[in-house]
C-alpha cells in the first residue's frame, strides 16, 4: 500500500488549561493535528482526556490557552458553531435516539445541511422534499459505507452494541466533518468488533481523508492505526509522537505500568 | 417467449435480447437503498465497452479469465464480454482463502483476473508470487483500493474508458467476435472443491450449459416474466444455471441483493417467482418462523397451530392436484387468508411458482411444511458434471424421497453396482487438463458415472440412496444378496427429531442392525412433559420407555423402506440406544459430523457381536475425552431389542 499524505496543521491546540473549581482537569496542554492524520490521545483513567475532546468541541471553555482550526481562533466559541466549521464528534456513552431507526438517526446527521426551514421540513414539501431526497442519497451512501444495510429500519435500541456505535459513527460522518472526533470508540467491544471498528476508521481516513482524533483506552489499537499519539496523565503531557516513539518513553511507561518504589 | 434457435452462445443471446426488447430490465441490484435497473440494452453496451478492453488488454480466445465476487452485475457482464471474445470465465468461490485460488490461477494459466473489492484483490496479491502470469485484476467496488500502486490493477471503470477507445479504433471487432462463437466453444469453467487432492476444472461448452437451460426451462415453463435472486456463489453452477444460463436462455430478470445479510429483506421486496435453495436454507426460514411463533400470543399460537393441522392434511393434496373434499377446501381458503398467505409473504416466497431444492436429502417433515402452505417446492437431481439438470419433479409428483423424472434429453441406466450413469447434451466436456479422471467418469460413448447410487422406483422416479461406493450387499437371511445402503436408513431415521444420530450394519451379514444415538434435547423435552424422570444422558437412553419412543420410530422406517421391494432388505432387525453421545472429540464424526463407520464398528466391536448373536443386552465401558481434554470413562449395561419386520411389498407390474 502507498503512503497517504499527510499536509498543514489543521488543528493547533495551544497551552490549554482547564479547572473546575479547585480540580484542575488540563494544564498547559499543546499539541496540534495536521490534515488527513490519525492522531490519538491516551492516558490512564482521569488523565483528562474527554475533558480534552470537549475543548475542542466547544463543550467546554478553558480558562487559558487557545485553540486554531484552519488559521481561526476559536475561543467563545458554542459546539453548533464548532461543528458548523466541520467537526464532528461520536461520544463514548452512546447519545443515539433509541426508538428511532438507523436511517432517521444518521440523518439526523445531515441536519446542519439542510438549508430549508422547519414548516417546510414538518410538510415535506417543495424545496424541502428535494433536500431531502438528496440528503438521504448521502445518508445511503454512508449506510453503504459502514455496511449496514440490513438494519436501515431497525430501531437502535434493538441493535447490539456494537453496531450501535457504527451508527453512531455514521452520524457523525453524516455531517461531512473534516475533523472527526471519536471519544472511546472501542470501549466494550470484543476483539472482532474492534477490529471492525479499526477497519472503518482506517477506510474513513482513507476514503474520504477526514483527519481523526481518538481518544482510546486500548493500547494495542492505538498504535496500531494512529500516524501520532498524545499522552496525557493527571491532566498533563507526558509524551507526545510517533507510535514507537511514545512506546519508548519513560514516563509513558511509568504511567500505564506503574513504578515499584 | 424464450429466444430463437439462431443464437447458440451467451453473447448472441445477450445482443438478441437487448435487440428484440432492450428496454425490459434485464439485472437489478439494490444500491443505497433503491433498486437499479439494467435493461438489455444497457447491459449490452457494457459487456461491449469491457469486451473491447479485455480485448485492448490481451485476452483473447481460449484463454481464461478468473471472476471471483459475490453476485454483482457487472461481474456478470464481464463473464458475457469475456465470452464474446472466445475466453473463457472461471468464477470461483469468494469465500475461498487465498492459498485456494493458487491451484487453479496456475492450471488455467490465468493471467486475467476480474474481482469484486478490496478484499479479493488483497487475496490475489498474496498469491501474486506463486502466480506470476497473472499480469491484470480489475476491480468493481474501489473503496479502500485508492492508494494501491501494484501494477495491472485497475478498475472496472478504466477498463470501460480502455474498452471505449478501443472501440474507436475498431468498429464492428465486438459483433464480429460475438458471431464467432460457435455453440462447440467452451464457454465456462467451474471448479467442484474436491475433499481429497486438487479440485478439478469442470469444462462446459455454450451447447452443453444452454441445451440444459433450455430443457429446464420447457420443463417448468420459464418465461421471460420470472423474477430470480441470486445470492448463492456465482462459482457454483447451480448459481450459474438459476441466474446465468437460465438468465439469458429465457431472458428474465436476474436480481442482485444489496449484501449477503439482506438476502431475508432483498427477498420480500423482490418476490422471486422461481427461486433454489439448498435445504438447510428451508430449515432456517422454518425456524425462524416458529421461534417467533412460541413468541406469539395465546390466540395467535392455537390458530395457528388448527391451521398447520389442516394444512398438513389437505395442504399437500391440493398441491398434488387430488380431490380434496368441499368443506376441506373451504377451510383451507379460510387458512389461506388468515395463516398460509401473510406466512409466505413473510418468507418473501408469495409468488414462487417454482421453487427447486437439492444437494442433500430433505427431511419429509419439511419438505411437507412447504407445500402444505401452498409453496410449491420441488426436488431436482444433477452435478456440475452433468450442467445441474439431469432429473427434476413435474408439478404433482413432488415426494420428499425422490428427486423427479429424467427431463428431455437425458437417458438413465444402472451399472452392476447401482451406480447411476447419465448420458444427457449437458454432460461436461471433460476435466481441464485431467484426461485421467476425465476417463474415470466418462466412458467411450459417452456415459457418465455419477457416483452416486440409486434406481428409478414405480412411478418413474428416480431416487437417490447413497454413494455407490458405500452400498453394500446382505449375505444369506431372508434378503440374500439383496442391497444395503446405509445412509439412506440412517437419513430416514435421523429424519425423526429423537434421533441425532444412527449407524447401520449389514454389509456381508444376513440382516441389518442399527446404532441409535437419542437427541437429548427433544426426548429430555419429551420426557419431561410426561414426568419422565431421568439422571443424565446415559440415564435417559437407557429408559424402558425412550426405547419405545425409538422402536417406534425404527418400525415407522422399516414399513417405508418395505414399499419398496429393492430396500426392503435394509429394515433393521435390531437396534440399541447408545450410552454416549457420538463425538468428532472421540474420533466416531468428521468435523462435518458425518458418521466414521470404520472408526465406530471397530470402537463398539462388542456391541456389534452381541446385536447379531441375539444377546438381549451388553455391558460396555467406553473411555471419553471431555472437552477441557481430560479422559473420563462412560459404562452402561445396553438392551437390545428386536423391531418388526414388514414383507416386501411387491411392485405392480
Amino acid at each position: 500500500m502507498a503512503e497517504k499524505k499527510i499536509g498543514e496543521v489543521i488543528l493547533d491546540v495551544k497551552n490549554i488549561s482547564l479547572s473546575f473549581g479547585g480540580v484542575k482537569a488540563l494544564t498547559d496542554i499543546s499539541f496540534n493535528v495536521r490534515e488527513h492524520e490519525i492522531r490519538a490521545i491516551i492516558g490512564p483513567n482521569g488523565a483528562g482526556k474527554s475533558s480534552m475532546l470537549n475543548c475542542i468541541n466547544g463543550v467546554y471553555q478553558p480558562q487559558q490557552g487557545e485553540i486554531t482550526f484552519r488559521g481561526q481562533h476559536f475561543k467563545h466559541m458554542n459546539s453548533r458553531q464548532v461543528a458548523e466549521m466541520g467537526v464532528a464528534r461520536t461520544f463514548q456513552n452512546l447519545a443515539l435516539f433509541k426508538g428511532m431507526s438507523v436511517l432517521d438517526n444518521i440523518m439526523t446527521g445531515r441536519n446542519l445541511h439542510m438549508k430549508s426551514n422547519l414548516f417546510l421540513q414538518a410538510l415535506r414539501w417543495g424545496p424541502a422534499e428535494r433536500e431531502e431526497t438528496a440528503q438521504r442519497e448521502k445518508v445511503e451512501r454512508i449506510i453503504d459505507f459502514l455496511e449496514i444495510q440490513a438494519y436501515r429500519k431497525t430501531p437502535v435500541g434493538r441493535l447490539p452494541y456494537g453496531l450501535q456505535k457504527r451508527v453512531d459513527l455514521g452520524r457523525a460522518l453524516a455531517m461531512e466533518p473534516q475533523v472527526l472526533l471519536l471519544d472511546e470508540p472501542m470501549a466494550g467491544m470484543n476483539v472482532e468488533e474492534k477490529q471492525d471498528m479499526c477497519r472503518f476508521i482506517l477506510d474513513v481516513n482513507d476514503e474520504f481523508g477526514t483527519t481523526i482524533v481518538l481518544i482510546e483506552h486500548d493500547m494495542g489499537v492505538v498504535m496500531d492505526i494512529s500516524d501520532r499519539v498524545v499522552v496525557l496523565d493527571y491532566g498533563k503531557k507526558i509524551g507526545d509522537g510517533a507510535p514507537d516513539e511514545v512506546r519508548q518513553n519513560e514516563d509513558v511507561i511509568r504511567a500505564y505500568l506503574g513504578t515499584s518504589h | 417467449m424464450a429466444t430463437t434457435a439462431a443464437a447458440q452462445t451467451f453473447p448472441q443471446l445477450l445482443l438478441e435480447h437487448a435487440a428484440r426488447r432492450p428496454d425490459a430490465p434485464a439485472l437489478r441490484e439494490k444500491e443505497y437503498g433503491i433498486w437499479q435497473t439494467l435493461s438489455w440494452a444497457q447491459l449490452a453496451a457494457l459487456v461491449r465497452e469491457l469486451a473491447h478492453g479485455l480485448a485492448d488488454a490481451g485476452l483473447s480466445r481460449g484463454q481464461h479469465l478468473v471472476v471471483v465476487g459475490e453476485n454483482r452485475p457487472r461481474l456478470y457482464a464481464a463473464m458475457l464480454a469475456a465470452q464474446s471474445l472466445g475466453a473463457i470465465p472461471v468464477p470461483l468461490y469468494q469465500d475461498a482463502v487465498a492459498a485456494e485460488f493458487a491451484y487453479p490461477l496456475n492450471n488455467a494459466e490465468v493471467a486475467f483476473a476480474v474481482v469484486e473489492d478490496q478484499e479479493q484483490v488483497d487475496k490475489l496479491l498474496e498469491i501474486r508470487e506463486q502466480c506470476p502470469r497473472l499480469g491484470h485484476i480489475w476491480f468493481d467496488d474501489a473503496r479502500g483500493l485508492r492508494n494501491y500502486r501494484e501494477t495491472g490493477l485497475a478498475s472496472l471503470d478504466e477498463l470501460r474508458e480502455r474498452g471505449l477507445r478501443h472501440a474507436q479504433q475498431h468498429q464492428g471487432f465486438f459483433e464480429a467476435q460475438v458471431q464467432a462463437g460457435r455453440p462447440e466453444d467452451v464457454a465456462a469453467m467451474f471448479f467442484t472443491s474436491g475433499t481429497t487432492g486438487n479440485p478439478k476444472g469442470v469444462v462446459h461448452t455454450h451447447a452443453t450449459l444452454i441445451d440444459r437451460a433450455r430443457a429446464g426451462m420447457r420443463f417448468d415453463k420459464l418465461s421471460e416474466r420470472e423474477e430470480v435472486l441470486a445470492y448463492l456463489p456465482p462459482a457454483w453452477i447451480g448459481q450459474n444455471i438459476f441466474s446465468y444460463a437460465q438468465w439469458l436462455a429465457c431472458g428474465y430478470v436476474v436480481n442482485c441483493p444489496e449484501s449477503a445479510s439482506t438476502v431475508s429483506i432483498d427477498m420480500k421486496e423482490i418476490g422471486p417467482t422461481y427461486y433454489f435453495a439448498p435445504p438447510r436454507v428451508f430449515e432456517g426460514l422454518l425456524t425462524s418462523v416458529m421461534i417467533r411463533m412460541e413468541d406469539a400470543g395465546a390466540f395467535k399460537r392455537w390458530l395457528f397451530g388448527r391451521c398447520m393441522t389442516l394444512a398438513r392434511r389437505v395442504g399437500p393434496a391440493l398441491m398434488d392436484g387430488q380431490a380434496v373434499g368441499a368443506l376441506d377446501r373451504f377451510k383451507y381458503a379460510l387458512g389461506n387468508v388468515l395463516i398460509y398467505g401473510p406466512l409466505r409473504n413473510t418468507l418473501g416466497l408469495s409468488r414462487v411458482r417454482v421453487a427447486y431444492t437439492a444437494g442433500e436429502a430433505i427431511g419429509p417433515d419439511l419438505f411437507s411444511f412447504y407445500r402444505s402452505i401452498g409453496i410449491n417446492l420441488k426436488q431436482l437431481y444433477g452435478s456440475t458434471e452433468t450442467a445441474v439438470f439431469v432429473c427434476l419433479q413435474p408439478d404433482h409428483e413432488a415426494k420428499a424421497d425422490t428427486v423427479g423424472v429424467p427431463i428431455e434429453g437425458v437417458e438413465i441406466k444402472l451399472a452392476d453396482n447401482g451406480e447411476i450413469l447419465v448420458r444427457s447434451p449437458g454432460l461436461l466436456k471433460g476435466y481441464y487438463k485431467n484426461e485421467a479422471a476425465t476417463a474415470e467418469v466418462l466412458t467411450a460413448d459417452g456415459w457418465y458415472h455419477t457416483g452416486d447410487a440409486g434406481f428409478i422406483d414405480a412411478g418413474g422416479h428416480l431416487k437417490i440412496i447413497d454413494r455407490a461406493k458405500d452400498v453394500g450387499r446382505l449375505r444369506g437371511g431372508v434378503f440374500d444378496g439383496a442391497m444395503f445402503a446405509p445412509k439412506y436408513v440412517e437419513n430416514k431415521l435421523k429424519f425423526f427429531s429423537h434421533i441425532k444420530e444412527a449407524v447401520a450394519f449389514g454389509d456381508q451379514r444376513d440382516r441389518v442392525c442399527a446404532f441409535i444415538n437419542i437427541d437429548f434435547e427433544a426426548v429430555g423435552n419429551w420426557a419431561e412433559r410426561r414426568n419422565l424422570p431421568y439422571a443424565g444422558y446415559t440415564d435417559l437412553a437407557g429408559k424402558p420407555e425412550v426405547y419405545e419412543l425409538i422402536r417406534d420410530c425404527v418400525e415407522k422406517v422399516n414399513a417405508d423402506l418395505a414399499q419398496d421391494e429393492r430396500l426392503a432388505g435394509s429394515q433393521i432387525t435390531r437396534f440399541l440406544v447408545l450410552h454416549k453421545e457420538l463425538d468428532a472429540d472421540d474420533g466416531e464424526l468428521t468435523r462435518t459430523r458425518k458418521v466414521r463407520r470404520g472408526a465406530i464398528a471397530e470402537k463398539y466391536g462388542v456391541l456389534i457381536e452381541a446385536l447379531y448373536a441375539g444377546r438381549s443386552s451388553q455391558f460396555i465401558e467406553t473411555a471419553v475425552k471431555f472437552e477441557d481434554g481430560r479422559t473420563g470413562s462412560v459404562s452402561a449395561d445396553l438392551k437390545i431389542v428386536d423391531v418388526r419386520v414388514f414383507p416386501a411389498v411387491k411392485r405392480a407390474a
